[in-house]
C-alpha cells in the first residue's frame, strides 16, 4: 500500500462528487426539454429524427406504453446485433478475414450487449471484424446504455409526478439522451484516449520483426471510439480479450483513472438529476452519499487485500504485491480502482485479471455486484434499482415504527411493495439458481478452468455478473473454445454456458426494468400527503444508514453462504488447490 | 403496435449508421489527423524499421544482453491477449512462480551476488494481465542492470542512468507507480553501443 494509492482512490471520489451536480443539472435540462448548449447545432437533426420515430406531435406514454417501446426497441436491437455478427464473414471492414462466430456464442454476445452487460465469452481481437466492433458492439453499447438512461428518467418522472399517468415519450428520451448526453461525452472521451495512446484505425494488423528478431503482430482497430462509449454507458466491454489490461485500450495510469471515472460519472450525476426532478435536491444527495460510502468501503477493503502476496506467491517464497494478472503501470492501486469502479457501477471494465485477485480482493467485486448494481450501478438502471431499495427500506422502517410507509409524500401501498419485493429478489434467485445448476451438472463444469473453490468462484461470478448486467468476469470461465487457427475456423461455443448466461442477462435486465416502470406507473399521479411530525424523513444520515443496512442485509443474507464456498474460504486459508 | 415496431426498425437502422459508421469514422479521421503516431499503435523505429510499439511488451529472452520483460502467458502476442486467470490459491500458479523465480536467480545471481529469493520483485515472476505488459518495476530493472552492464561491458552507473531515462509514472505517481519501459530501455542500450 502507498500514500499515492490511497490518494488516487480519494481523488476519484473528489472528482466524482464535483462533477455530480453540474452534470446532473445538465441531464435534467436535457430530459425536461430545455434548450441546452449543444441544441444550436443538433436541434434540427433531433427534430427530424423525432418526427421520423415518434411523429410530428410526440405524445406522452403511460408506463405500459413506455415499457412496450423499450421492449420492442430492445428486441429489434437484439435481432440486428445477432444478424450483424452471424453475417460477419460477408460484411466489409474485415481485414483479418474472420468468419462468423457460432450461433450459441452469438446468442450470448447479442444478449450481452443489448442488456448493457458486455459479458464477453469471446476475445474481440481474435473473433470480431472492425465492422462488427463498430456497427455491432459500439452501436449497442450506446443504445443499451441509452435505453437504461431513458427508462431511469421515465421512472423518476413517475416518482415525481403529482398529476397524470404519463412518464414521457421513449423515442424522444432515447434521441435526446443519445444526442445530448452520450454522444458528446463519447466524442470527448475517445479523443482523449487517442491522445494518450489508445489506437484508432481501420488498418489491418501489422506484422513486425522485434528487436531480437522475433515475430510480433500488432493488432489494430477502432479501439478508442468503442472504449469511450463502453465505459460511459456502463456497458464496459473491451475491444481486446483482456479488456483494459491491454495497453492499447488503457495506455496510462491517467487513462485508467479516467476510465474508472467515466464508468461512474453518469450514474452518479443521475442522483443529482433525480433530486432536481423530484424538487428536493437533498433526496438526490442522500442517494449519492449512500453510493459513495459503499464505494469507498469496497475500495478500502480491496486495495489492502491486493497489496500483499497471494498464497501461491507465499508458497513459492516470493514477496510483494499480488502482481499475477496485473499490469506494472497500474499495479495494485490502479487495478483495484477499476475493479471497484467497474463493479459498483455496472460498467464491468477491468484492467487486471480478477480471477487472480486474492480471496478477499476477489470477493469485493463480486459482493459489489451482488448488491444488485445499486451502488451507482448502470446508467439509469442503477438509479431505479436504488429507488426500489429505497422503497424497501421505507417499508421496513414503517413496519418497525408501525406507520404507513411513505416516500416523497406518497403513500407506499401493498401493490408497490409486492412489485418491489419481486424486483429485489428475482435477480438474486436467478444468480443462485443458475450457479447451482451449472455447478451440479456436467454442463456447467466444462466452463471452469481452476480447480477447487476458485472453480466455484468462477461459476458464481459468471452468473452474478451476467444476471446483474455487469460484464466483468473471473475470466477463466469459458463459453467459447477457439483453436489456434485464424478466423474462427473450428471455433465452437459451450452451449450451456452461452444460453444460460444469455438468458440470465436478458431476464436480469428487463424484468427489474419493467417492474420499476410498473412501480413508477403506480406512484405517478398519486396525491401527496402533507408531511407531519410522524413522517420519516428520507434525506437524513439516519435514513442513509438504514438504506446501507437494507442493501447490505439483503445481499449478505442471500449470498454469504455462496461466498463462503468460493472466495472467502480462500481468503481464510493458505492452502493451495 | 405496428407503428412502434416500424419506429424501432427505423431507429436501429438510422442509429447504426450514425453511431456505428459516422461516429467511429469521424473519430478515426480526427485521430489520424491529430495523433497519427498514437492512433496507429505508438510504433517505434530503429534504423527506419518498425521494431515494435512502445506500449506493447516484447520477448527478449533470445538475447540476455537485453533487459527482460515480465512473464507472459500469451507469448507476448498482442493479437491474442491473455492473462493466466490462475486463482490466488492455485497450486499450478505456485509451481509456475517457483520455476520463474529459479530462472530469475539463475540468470541474475552471477552478476548480482547478493540476490536472494526474497529480494526478487513480484513483477519478475508473475504473468501480466495483458500478456504484453511493456513495463517492469524499477526494482526489477535495477537487478537486471548488473547483468546487462556486465554483458555489454558498460559501467553499472551508465546503465542505471538509462534505466532512469526509461522510467515513467503517471502524474508524479498519483495514477500509477514508477515503471520502466523495457523496449525503450533496450533501444537506448543499442543506441549507446552504436554511438
Amino acid at each position: 500500500m502507498s500514500v499515492s494509492g490511497w490518494l488516487q482512490i480519494a481523488a476519484l471520489l473528489v472528482v466524482l462528487t464535483t462533477l455530480t451536480r453540474p452534470l446532473g443539472g445538465y441531464i435534467d435540462r436535457v430530459f425536461s426539454g430545455e434548450r441546452v448548449l449543444l441544441a444550436r447545432a443538433l436541434r434540427p437533426f433531433e427534430r427530424r429524427l423525432t418526427r421520423l420515430l415518434a411523429g410530428a406531435q410526440p405524445g406522452g406514454q403511460d408506463w405500459k406504453e413506455y415499457a412496450r417501446s423499450v421492449v420492442l426497441f430492445s428486441g429489434v436491437c437484439w435481432l440486428a446485433l445477432y444478424l450483424i455478427l452471424r453475417t460477419q464473414s460477408i460484411q466489409p471492414l474485415n481485414p483479418q478475414g474472420f468468419g462468423s462466430p457460432p450461433w450459441d456464442v452469438t446468442f450470448n454476445i447479442a444478449s450481452s450487449f443489448v442488456s448493457n452487460s458486455s459479458w464477453q465469452f469471446y476475445g474481440g481481437e481474435t473473433t470480431l471484424s472492425n465492422f462488427s466492433q463498430m456497427a455491432g458492439i459500439t452501436v449497442h453499447s450506446f443504445l443499451s446504455g441509452c435505453v437504461g438512461l431513458a427508462a431511469g428518467i421515465a421512472i423518476v418522472r413517475g416518482f415525481a409526478s403529482h398529476s397524470g399517468k404519463q412518464l414521457g415519450n421513449f423515442w424522444v428520451d432515447l434521441i435526446r439522451g443519445l444526442l445530448y448526453v452520450l454522444l458528446p461525452l463519447a466524442i470527448a472521451a475517445s479523443l482523449f484516449l487517442v491522445a494518450e495512446g489508445s489506437i484508432q484505425t481501420l488498418a489491418a494488423n501489422v506484422h513486425i520483426s522485434t528487436l531480437t528478431g522475433g515475430q510480433q503482430t500488432l493488432a489494430l482497430g477502432p479501439v478508442a471510439s468503442e472504449k469511450a462509449i463502453n465505459v460511459l454507458s456502463s456497458d464496459g466491454g473491451g475491444f481486446f480479450a483482456v479488456n483494459s489490461a491491454m495497453p492499447f485500450e488503457d495506455p496510462t495510469g491517467l487513462t485508467n483513472f479516467i476510465e474508472a471515472l467515466m464508468m461512474l460519472v453518469i450514474p452518479a450525476a443521475l442522483t443529482a438529476t433525480y433530486g432536481r426532478m423530484v424538487g428536493d435536491r437533498r433526496q438526490g444527495w442522500a442517494l449519492y452519499g449512500v453510493m459513495a460510502v459503499m464505494l469507498a468501503g469496497a475500495a478500502a477493503v480491496a486495495y489492502p487485500a491486493e497489496s500483499g502476496p497471494s498464497p501461491a506467491m507465499r508458497a513459492a517464497g516470493v514477496h510483494g504485491v499480488n502482481m499475477e494478472g496485473k499490469e506494472q503501470r497500474l499495479q495494485a492501486p490502479g487495478s483495484t480502482l477499476t475493479a471497484v469502479a467497474g463493479t459498483t457501477s455496472s460498467g464491468g471494465t477491468t484492467s487486471a485479471a480478477l480471477d487472480s485477485f486474492s480471496g478477499l480482493g476477489g470477493s469485493i467485486p463480486m459482493a459489489d455486484i451482488m448488491t444488485g448494481e445499486v451502488i451507482f450501478g448502470g446508467v439509469g438502471s442503477g438509479l431505479f434499482g436504488m429507488l426500489l431499495m429505497v422503497l424497501l427500506a421505507v417499508f421496513i422502517a414503517g413496519l418497525m415504527v408501525g406507520r404507513t410507509p411513505e416516500y416523497l409524500g406518497k403513500k407506499i401501498e401493498a401493490d408497490e411493495i409486492k412489485l418491489v419485493t419481486i424486483g429485489v429478489i428475482l435477480v438474486p434467485l436467478i444468480v443462485l439458481f443458475m450457479t447451482a445448476w451449472a455447478i451440479s451438472t456436467r454442463y456447467g463444469l466444462r466452463s471452469i478452468s481452476n480447480p477447487g473453490p476458485q472453480g466455484f468462484s468462477e461459476t458464481l461470478y459468471a452468473y452474478t455478473s451476467q444476471a446483474n448486467n455487469n460484464g466483468s468476469a473471473f475470466a477463466g470461465y469459458v463459453g467459447f473454445v477457439q483453436p489456434h487457427a485464424p478466423g474462427n475456423v473450428g471455433a465452437s461455443g459451450i452451449t450451456f454456458a452461452d444460453l444460460a448466461g444469455g438468458g440470465a442477462m436478458l431476464l436480469g435486465r428487463f424484468v427489474p426494468m419493467l417492474i420499476a416502470l410498473a412501480v413508477a406507473g403506480s406512484l405517478s399521479g398519486k396525491r401527496t400527503i402533507v408531511s407531519g411530525a410522524g413522517t420519516m424523513r428520507t434525506d437524513t444520515f439516519a435514513f442513509a444508514g438504514l438504506l446501507i443496512a437494507t442493501i447490505s442485509i439483503v445481499a449478505l443474507l442471500t449470498f454469504v453462504p455462496a461466498l463462503m464456498l468460493g472466495p472467502l474460504v480462500q481468503a481464510l486459508t493458505p492452502r493451495l488447490f | 403496435m405496428l407503428r412502434e415496431l416500424r419506429s424501432a426498425l427505423v431507429a436501429v437502422l438510422v442509429l447504426t449508421v450514425l453511431l456505428g459508421l459516422a461516429y467511429p469514422l469521424a473519430i478515426t479521421g480526427v485521430a489520424q489527423l491529430l495523433w497519427s503516431g498514437e492512433a496507429n499503435g505508438s510504433r517505434v523505429l530503429e534504423h527506419g524499421r518498425t521494431v515494435g510499439s512502445s506500449l506493447i511488451g516484447q520477448d527478449f529472452a533470445a538475447d540476455s544482453a537485453y533487459f527482460q520483460s515480465r512473464p507472459s502467458v500469451s507469448a507476448y502476442d498482442p493479437a491474442e491477449t491473455a492473462a493466466s486467470n490462475l486463482g490466488p490459491n492455485s497450486a499450478l500458479l505456485a509451481s509456475e512462480i517457483r520455476t520463474r523465480a529459479a530462472q530469475f536467480l539463475r540468470r541474475e545471481r552471477p552478476y548480482d551476488r547478493g540476490l536472494t529469493l526474497a529480494a526478487i520483485p513480484a513483477d519478475a515472476v508473475t504473468a501480466s494481465g495483458s500478456g504484453v505488459d511493456p513495463d517492469i518495476s524499477l526494482a526489477n530493472a535495477r537487478i537486471q542492470a548488473h547483468r546487462v552492464a556486465a554483458l555489454r561491458h558498460l559501467r553499472l552507473a551508465a546503465v542505471l542512468r538509462l534505466v532512469a531515462g526509461s522510467t515513467h509514472s503517471s502524474a508524479g505517481g498519483l495514477f500509477g507507480p514508477e515503471a520502466v519501459n523495457v523496449l525503450n530501455l533496450n533501444m537506448a542500450l543499442d543506441a549507446l553501443r552504436s554511438r
